[in-house]
């Protein structure tokens, strides 16, 4: 076990090489001869990040419970490596076994956000396997991608044999099983991939052929062979409780960026915030078992050393045992010195109450995400969080000692208007209000308030009601954050608000791939080769390139982004059926249009369409609940 | 009461840094469920020390970490436990009640021995079972060291009190306090450069054997420091695994 795949010259001259050498604790090492399907879960971004997904953890499990699989991981390698491993013509490995990628059955891919598509080129070019699907031999591993933006796959198409759309922990063991029966029948790379096709919720691109329009618009999308399905639907766990969980998550040597236990509460949002792509794509919401989330938090503690447990969800609050469940973590982890950590709360008299027993209140930090400036933009996204509720929790932070307030917004959201940039600054403003006529001045801490306001850029993404919207170009983002920046410096307490945006370029390329069809294959080949890698790293990302790189293909940026699509144009993910049917996307998105709001699926079902897949809260009977917001 | 556990540290895991090694053993612990005692304040933390830093790539025989319990059961429990509950590459070779009066295990190093080989391919050209003598000879050994302010120029010489070689390995004893630290490295390089060679890139395989205190001042029975070959003799120091007792 003492032999690694880089030298030890190689180690002593790169930046933490923990990153490469496995043997972390609870990683899992099997015989390779006694396995018959050897499969590398990658995720590709740096260790760091890598390490910290959920998902892959998950899986990872789940395969290695199976005794004729053996599971290992591989990440990209950092900047500093990539050269080296480029230079020395070292293929990618595997951290268990240290061993090839290219010599492995599958290699699975988890594709979380549009930025690491030249990464997935690296990993592949990396592990020496040809770069198209086509170009791959029946030595090969099969690659295949999971993920949300497999909820779009078309611009990677090229690069993947198999998408796996949805959720993972339903039909892997079929999709091996049939693996095993070609090998054994000795039917070829083809063959198998003819038959995966045919499996519930496998995308196999090469059997769909695309044609176009002289506008460049989608003319047909249609499968190339009898028996290929024309639609693809998602995969989903139902029982979320009965199901795999990571009891012994890998621990690494390392700080990662998720450095703690992470307990995954439910599944799902019952919000129907209109920007937001996860809360379309995996519904119904389901929850778990509180007494089953008891005894998973205990057992992972145990088994990890981790002093840190998070809970992981689209929305806590919205989890209906959430009280019981925290004060069982408080009284088992406060004898344990284990902090918990609790994200994505709505801030009201019982979260603040948990918060000041978990956090020391003086330093930590409240977070809204009201993610528009006024109540009118607010209704357009569906966004239930009011100005009142915000005021109010602001209010009871203050008089709890909290003198930090984090605000999230975003920038170009459908009908946006000057009046609701404005509304950023002006919301803002009342909080820190609120401070000074809540907060007595004997008992103000430093005299101060400080409220952080961030925005970020508005993407749209497929599956959302917001899939045909047109998405702002560079310029008119940068004039927003600019009026932000204007509205914020005209405000009376501006001295006591901190404004943060983000970067514009990537948010650009970022919407041409979220909503691109197949030909953008090519340019991501293209600015892979011209030597793009880590583009969700800003220091790496370079955003001519891209724009260039687009133009020489004979591709438009405009086109992709910044049009509003008709409703009957034919969307390159039409093929998917994620539950969300596009009648109730259309609905939506002529509600959002007129600013109503549409109810939560606790209040009254929006006849989304996740109905027809019999499970959660679609079949749960129907609670009452008050609307207080939060997502 | 105070424990002190020594460990192996080799293989692969001769790449983790030392603070990561002290995140490692934080949550082994936990893992063990050893009954630790931690620090008050908002942030309660282990109470635990390490001997000496590792450098990354350096494999060892004799690491020491210091740490506070509540209760135990038996020494040897809790070499199982942290054993069941460790790593390929770190091994727990053993662990000691220590008095109370006893130093901080950081505070009270003093020395460390290490066996130090070529790589392959990466041996000098130089004889160094001639070139020996002469070097231990001198009475000032300059070496030059790069410091975050630039460079400072120090004698290695007192710092050194053990070197010998075999052929193939070197085994030294060198000063590891805070104030004099040297490192295996060095030495060879400052050797080597006595005859005018330069050591090659990432040249030496190094082992650290054992970590040494100062021998308690009352068993000293001669005043000198030093024996007639100038050098300090092993008997001023005692390794740091020899303190304390085993609790069966």
């Amino acid at each position: 076990m003492n032999c690694l795949a880089l030298s030890d010259d190689i180690l002593m001259k790169i930046e933490k090489p923990e990153r490469y050498i496995g043997h972390e604790v609870n990683s899992v090492v099997k015989d390779k001869n006694a396995v018959s399907i050897r499969f590398c879960m990658c995720f590709p971004d740096v260790y760091e990040i890598g390490m910290s997904h959920l998902g892959i953890q998950i899986l990872y499990d789940m395969f290695n419970s199976w005794e004729d699989v053996w599971c290992e991981r591989v990440y990209s390698p950092w900047l500093d490596l990539d050269a080296i491993m480029r230079k020395e013509k070292i293929p990618l490995f595997a951290l268990e076994s240290q061993e090839p990628v290219k010599t492995f059955d599958f290699l699975g891919i988890t594709i979380q956000y549009e930025m690491c598509y030249t990464n997935i080129l690296q990993v592949l070019d990396l592990a020496q396997i040809p770069l198209s699907a086509a170009e791959r031999g029946e030595d090969c591993p099969i690659v295949i991608g999971g993920g949300p933006c497999t909820y779009n796959p078309e611009p990677l198409a090229d690069f993947f044999d198999i998408f796996y759309i949805g959720e993972g922990e339903t039909q892997y063991r079929c999709l091996l099983d049939i693996y095993k029966e070609c090998r054994a029948a000795g039917l070829d790379r083809m063959e198998f991939l003819r038959r995966a096709a045919k499996i519930p919720g496998m995308y196999v691109p090469r059997f769909y052929k695309t044609s176009y329009n002289d506008d460049g618009t989608i003319k047909s999308f249609l499968p190339t062979e009898d028996g290929i399905p024309d639609k693809v639907t998602k995969e989903i766990q139902l029982d979320v409780t009965d199901t795999y969980y990571p009891m012994k998550p890998i621990v690494p040597f390392i700080k990662i960026t998720q450095d703690r236990v992470v307990l995954e509460i439910q599944r799902g949002c019952i919000r129907g915030c209109r920007f937001c792509q996860a809360g379309q794509l995996y519904r119904p919401v389901r929850e778990r078992d509180v007494e089953t989330l008891k005894q998973w938090a205990v057992e992972m503690l145990k088994n990890t050393g981790q002093e840190e447990i998070t809970l992981s969800s689209l929305s806590s609050s919205d989890y209906s045992r959430l009280p019981e469940l925290i004060d069982f973590l408080l009284e088992e982890c406060g004898k344990k010195h284990i902090n918990i950590s609790l994200p994505s709360l709505r801030i009201d008299a019982f979260s603040l109450d948990v918060m000041s027993k978990v956090q020391d209140v003086r330093k930590s930090s409240l977070t809204f995400a009201p993610e528009a400036g006024s109540q009118r933009l607010r209704n357009v996204i569906n966004k239930g969080l009011t100005e009142e509720a915000i005021l109010n929790g602001s209010a009871l932070a203050f008089e709890g000692g909290w003198t930090r307030v984090k605000l999230y917004f975003m920038l170009g959201l459908p009908t946006e208007t000057e009046e609701d940039i404005r509304g950023i600054a002006e919301l803002s403003n009342k909080i820190a209000a609120v401070f000074f006529d809540t907060v007595p001045k004997e008992k103000r801490v430093n005299g101060k308030v400080q409220i952080v306001t961030s925005t970020s850029f508005f993407v749209p993404k497929p599956f959302t009601p917001f899939q045909w919207a047109r998405q702002c170009t560079k310029d008119e983002f940068i004039e927003k954050a600019y009026q932000t920046r204007k509205a914020i410096s005209e405000q009376l307490n501006q001295k006591s608000i901190k404004y943060n945006w983000h970067e514009a370029d990537a948010s650009v390329m970022e919407g041409v791939l979220a909503r691109g069809d197949r030909r953008l294959g090519e340019v991501i080949r293209r600015v892979y080769e011209k030597g793009s890698i880590y583009d969700a790293w800003g220091e790496c990302y370079d955003h001519e390139r891209w724009v260039s790189t687009i133009e020489e293909c004979g591709l438009f940026v405009d086109f992709y982004t910044h049009r509003e699509r008709p409703l009957d144009e034919i969307l390159p993910w039409d093929f998917i059926d994620c539950g969300v049917t596009k009648d109730f996307l259309k609905r939506e998105w002529e509600k959002a249009q007129r600013e109503e709001i549409s109810a939560n699926c606790k209040q009254q079902c929006q006849g989304c369409g996740a109905a027809k897949f019999g499970g959660g809260i679609c079949v749960e009977r129907q609670e009452q609940v008050l609307v207080t917001g939060g997502c | 009461m105070k424990l002190r556990v020594k460990f192996r540290k080799y293989g692969p895991v001769r790449f983790i840094g030392h603070l990561d090694v002290m995140r490692f053993f934080q949550k082994a612990i936990r893992r063990a469920e050893l009954d630790i005692a931690y620090t008050g304040g908002f942030s309660p933390h282990q109470i635990m020390t390490f001997a000496a830093p590792l450098g990354v790539g350096l494999e060892s025989n004799g690491e020491y970490m210091d740490i506070e319990v509540h209760s135990l059961s038996s020494c040897q429990d809790v070499v199982d436990r942290l054993n069941a509950a460790s790593v390929y590459g770190i091994e727990i070779l053993s662990a000691r009640v220590l008095p109370d009066n006893a130093g901080n295990a950081m505070a009270s190093v003093a020395a460390a021995s290490y066996t130090v080989r070529f790589r392959e391919g990466r041996a000098p050209k130089t004889d160094i079972t001639q070139a020996l003598p002469g070097f231990l000879a001198k009475e000032n050994i300059s070496f030059i060291k790069e410091t975050k302010k630039g460079t400072r120029e120090f004698n290695l010489r007192p710092g050194i009190f053990e070197l010998k070689w075999d052929g193939t390995a070197f085994s030294m004893l060198v000063d590891a306090s805070s104030a004099g630290n040297i490192k295996p490295g060095q030495v060879i390089e400052a050797l080597l450069a006595e005859a005018g060679e330069k050591l090659q890139e990432n040249a030496l395989l190094i082992t650290r054997e054992d970590v040494y205190t100062d021998a308690d001042e009352s068993d000293e029975d001669e005043a000198s420091d030093e024996d007639e070959t100038g050098f300090r003799r092993t008997g001023q120091f005692v390794s740091l695994g020899e303190i304390g007792e085993i609790v069966a």
